[in-house]
C-alpha cells in the first residue's frame, strides 16, 4: 500500500514502508507545530505593538536566539543518544570568560573564538568521558560538571568583570554588526544548525546516534561503538557551549562570574519544545532551534504587549509541559495507529 | 561470607563513616566548630535540604525524580506572605500553603502517572512554572514580618542546646519516613518499582498510586520546607530556596540512592545531607571561599556515583579471589 502525495517527488531508493512514512510526517508536523505556534505569535505581537517587527526589532529577536540555538543544538545531539549534559550553562560562562581575558590582554578576535571553543570541547570530553567510561548517569555527573565547573569559573574570575571596554573594538562590531537585518552571529548559528542536521540526517554515524539512543543494547549488540558515539556528542556538545561563549561575548561584550548560571534549564527547556525527546532516539535539531527561538521570542513578546515580564518564567514552564504532553498524546496516537496498519498489513 | 563482606562496604556505611570521621576531626581540629551556637547554625541550614530529602529519598528509590522542589518551597513561602500581607492569620496561611504544596505535588503526579511523561521534564518544567507563579503572586516584594512566635520556633534553640526548635519535628518526620520505607510493604514494593517497574505492576502493586502518593508528599513537604524557610530566614521572597534541588539532589545521591531506582536506605540519605551540610559549615569555618566549596559539592556528587561502582568492582574481586582461593 502506498499512498501518493502530490508534493512527493518520486525516488529511485528504496521505498520507506508506510510506517516510517507516518512517523516522518509526524515529526515533520512536531518542528510545524512549533513554527506555526511562533508565526501566530509574532503576527499577534505585531498586530498588537506594530513597532516589534522593525529592522531592529528582527534583529534583536535573533540574535537573543542565537546563543540558545547554537547550545540546544548541542545538546540535542546529547539528548538523542538518551543522555543530558546540565554543564552546558557553566561551560558557556567560563569559556566566555576565557575569551574576554585572552582579548583583554590583546589576543586575536579569532583566535579567542577558537580558544573558547577548545576549552569548551575539554569540558565536552571530560563529561562524555565520565558518562561513557564511568557508565554512571549522565544527570547526575554532569550536575556534578556543572558545579564543579562553575566553582571553578569563580575561583578564578573572583569580582573581575570583562566589559565591552577591554575588547577590540572589531569583536564587538562583530557582535552586533550584520547583513541589513540578519547578524553576522544569526548566521553563524544557522551554518552550524544545518551543517548537523546535515550530519544527523545523511551520515552513518549520526543515524547511530539515534539508534544508540532509542535502544542502547540492541545499539551495542549491532556493533555501533556506544561509548564512542556517546563521547563525540558530548564533545560537540561542549564545543558548541564554548561557541555559545564566545559569541555570548561577542554580543553582550559583558562577563563576570555568574554567567550562563542556570542556563541549562533554559537550554533542556528550548531542546523538549522543540520535539527532542528525553528518552532518546528522537527528534530533530531543526525542531530544537526552533524551540529555542520561540522561548527566547516570549521574552520579547510579552514586554512588546505590555505585559510584565514576570510572566515570562511561568509561560516557559508551562509552555514546556504542554510540549512534551502532547507529544506524549501524539507519540500514543501513532503508535496505535501503526499497531492497525501493522495489522491490516498480517 | 562474601555477603557480609559486600554488606560491610555498602555505600551508605562509607557516608555514614565519612560524617563520623569529619565530625570527629571538625570537633578536635576547628575552631569554633563545637560551640553551640554553631552547631545549631549548621543543623538549622541543613534542615531544609534534609526536610525535603526525605520525600525524595523515596522518589528517588521508586525510579523517580522532582525537581520542582525548590519552586514548590518558594511558591508556598511566597504565598504565606502575600496572604500575611493581605492580614490573613497565620494559623490559617499555614494550612492553605502546605495544601497548594499537596496540589503542586498532585500536578507533578498526574502528569507522571496519567500521561506517563518522564518525570525529570515535567518537573523541569513545574520548576519553572511554580518559581514563576511565586514572582506573579509576590512581585519583588519581601516579607518579613512574621509574628514573632513563629520566627522564634524557626530560628531558636532548645534552651541553650545545640538542637534547634524545629529538628525535633524533623526527627518525628525522619522516623515516620524510616518505618514507611523500611518498614512497611508499601516501602518494600517503592524498591520493587524501582528496580522493576513491569515486574512490580505484574506481581500486584499499584505502581501509578505509589508513584501519585510519593509526588503529592513530596509536594507537601517541599510546601512545608517553603515555609520553615521563610520563617527561619525572617523573609519570604519569591525566589526562596532557588537551586536548593540540585543540593538535594546532590546530597540523596552522595547517600547511595541509585538514580536507576530500587536501591538505598534513608540512613544513607540523611548521612549524605549531613555530610554536606557538615563539609560546606566545616570550610566556612575554615574560611573557605564559597566558590571553592561549589568545587567540592560537584567532587563529592562525581565521587558519589563512581564511588559506589567502584566499592561494587572491589567486592566483586574480593569475592572472586575467596572462591578462587
Amino acid at each position: 500500500m502506498t499512498v501518493t502525495t502530490p508534493d512527493e517527488t518520486p525516488v529511485a531508493e528504496v521505498p520507506k514502508s508506510s510506517g516510517t512514512r507516518l512517523v516522518d510526517r509526524v515529526f515533520k508536523m512536531r518542528e510545524l507545530a512549533i513554527l506555526v505556534v511562533f508565526l501566530v505569535m509574532i503576527a499577534i505581537t505585531q498586530a498588537g505593538n506594530s513597532e516589534f517587527l522593525s529592522e531592529q526589532g528582527i534583529k534583536d529577536l535573533l540574535l537573543n536566539a542565537t546563543i540558545l540555538v547554537l547550545v540546544a543544538t548541542g545538546q540535542s545531539l546529547v539528548v538523542i543518544t538518551r543522555n543530558v549534559d546540565l554543564s552546558v550553562g557553566s561551560t558557556l560562562g567560563i569559556c566566555a570568560f576565557a575569551a574576554g581575558d585572552y582579548l583583554h590582554g590583546g589576543g586575536n578576535s579569532l583566535i579567542a573564538i577558537l580558544l573558547a571553543v577548545l576549552l569548551g570541547v575539554g569540558f565536552g570530553l571530560l563529561n562524555g568521558l565520565l558518562v561513557s567510561l564511568g557508565q554512571v548517569p549522565a544527570l547526575v555527573v554532569t550536575l556534578g560538571t556543572l558545579y564543579i565547573i562553575r566553582g571553578v569559573d569563580s575561583i578564578w574570575v573572583g569580582s573581575r568583570q570583562i566589559t565591552a571596554a577591554d575588547l577590540p573594538g572589531g569583536f564587538v562590531d562583530f557582535g552586533s554588526g550584520g547583513i541589513s537585518g540578519v547578524p553576522w552571529l544569526a548566521l553563524i548559528a544557522l551554518a552550524v544548525l544545518v551543517a548537523t542536521a546535515y550530519y544527523l540526517k545523511h551520515f552513518g554515524s549520526g543515524r547511530e546516534l539515534y539508534a544508540l539512543g532509542s535502544n542502547p543494547e540492541a545499539a551495542r549488540l549491532a556493533g555501533i561503538p556506544v561509548r564512542k558515539r556517546i563521547l563525540a556528542a558530548y564533545t560537540f556538545c561542549g564545543g558548541l557551549a564554548g561557541l555559545a561563549g564566545a559569541m555570548y561575548l561577542a554580543r553582550f561584550g559583558n562577563v563576570d562570574s555568574g554567567t550562563g548560571n542556570g542556563y541549562e534549564l533554559t537550554v533542556v527547556s528550548a531542546v523538549v519544545v522543540g520535539g527532542v525527546v528525553f528518552t532518546g532516539g528522537s527528534g530533530s535539531v531543526y525542531g530544537a532551534a526552533l524551540g529555542a527561538l520561540l522561548l527566547t521570542s516570549i521574552n520579547s513578546v510579552l514586554p512588546a504587549l505590555g505585559v510584565s515580564s514576570v510572566w515570562v518564567l511561568a509561560i516557559n514552564g508551562i509552555l514546556l509541559i504542554l510540549a512534551i504532553a502532547v507529544d506524549r498524546v501524539v507519540a500514543l496516537r501513532v503508535a496505535s495507529a501503526l499497531k492497525k496498519r501493522n495489522a491490516r498489513h498480517a | 561470607m562474601p555477603e557480609s563482606l559486600t554488606r560491610a562496604v555498602r555505600w551508605d556505611t562509607v557516608v555514614g563513616a565519612l560524617l563520623v570521621v569529619l565530625l570527629l576531626l571538625s570537633f578536635s581540629t576547628v575552631d569554633g566548630f563545637g560551640n553551640a551556637l554553631n552547631l545549631s547554625f549548621l543543623i538549622g541550614n541543613t534542615l531544609p535540604i534534609a526536610l525535603i530529602a526525605l520525600p525524595m529519598t523515596l522518589l528517588v528509590v521508586s525510579g523517580e525524580i522532582d525537581l520542582s522542589v525548590a519552586s514548590t518551597a518558594g511558591l508556598s513561602g511566597a504565598v504565606m506572605g502575600k496572604l500575611w500581607n493581605d492580614g490573613m492569620a497565620i494559623e490559617t496561611i499555614i494550612p492553605l500553603c502546605l495544601l497548594l504544596g499537596v496540589v503542586c505535588g498532585l500536578v507533578n503526579g498526574l502528569l507522571v502517572t496519567r500521561l506517563g511523561l518522564p518525570s525529570l521534564a515535567v518537573t523541569i518544567g513545574t520548576l519553572a512554572a511554580y518559581r514563576g507563579i511565586a514572582q506573579i503572586v509576590l512581585g519583588s516584594d519581601a516579607v518579613t514580618d512574621f509574628p514573632t512566635q513563629y520566627l522564634d520556633f524557626a530560628a531558636g534553640r532548645i534552651g541553650n542546646t545545640f538542637i534547634p526548635q524545629a529538628f525535633l519535628p524533623f526527627l518525628v518526620l525522619l522516623a515516620i519516613a524510616v518505618v514507611v520505607l523500611h518498614a512497611t510493604p508499601f516501602g518494600r514494593s517503592l524498591f520493587a518499582i524501582g528496580a522493576n517497574e513491569e515486574a512490580a505492576r505484574f506481581a500486584g502493586i499499584r505502581v501509578r498510586r505509589h508513584k501519585l502518593i510519593l509526588f503529592t508528599v513530596t509536594g507537601l513537604m517541599a510546601s512545608l520546607t517553603g515555609i520553615f524557610w521563610a520563617l527561619h530566614y525572617a523573609s519570604a521572597r519569591y525566589d526562596n530556596a532557588t537551586g536548593l534541588e540540585l543540593s538535594v539532589v546532590a546530597a540523596v545521591l552522595l547517600g547511595g540512592i541509585d538514580f536507576d531506582g530500587g536501591k538505598g536506605t534513608l540512613g544513607g540519605a540523611v548521612a549524605g545531607v549531613f555530610l554536606l551540610g557538615a563539609l560546606q559549615n566545616v570550610m566556612s569555618l575554615l574560611n573557605v571561599s564559597a566558590q571553592s566549596q561549589i568545587v567540592v559539592t560537584g567532587v563529592l556528587l562525581v565521587i558519589s556515583v563512581l564511588g559506589p561502582r567502584v566499592v561494587r568492582q572491589i567486592s566483586i574481586a574480593r569475592a572472586a579471589a575467596r572462591s578462587a582461593g
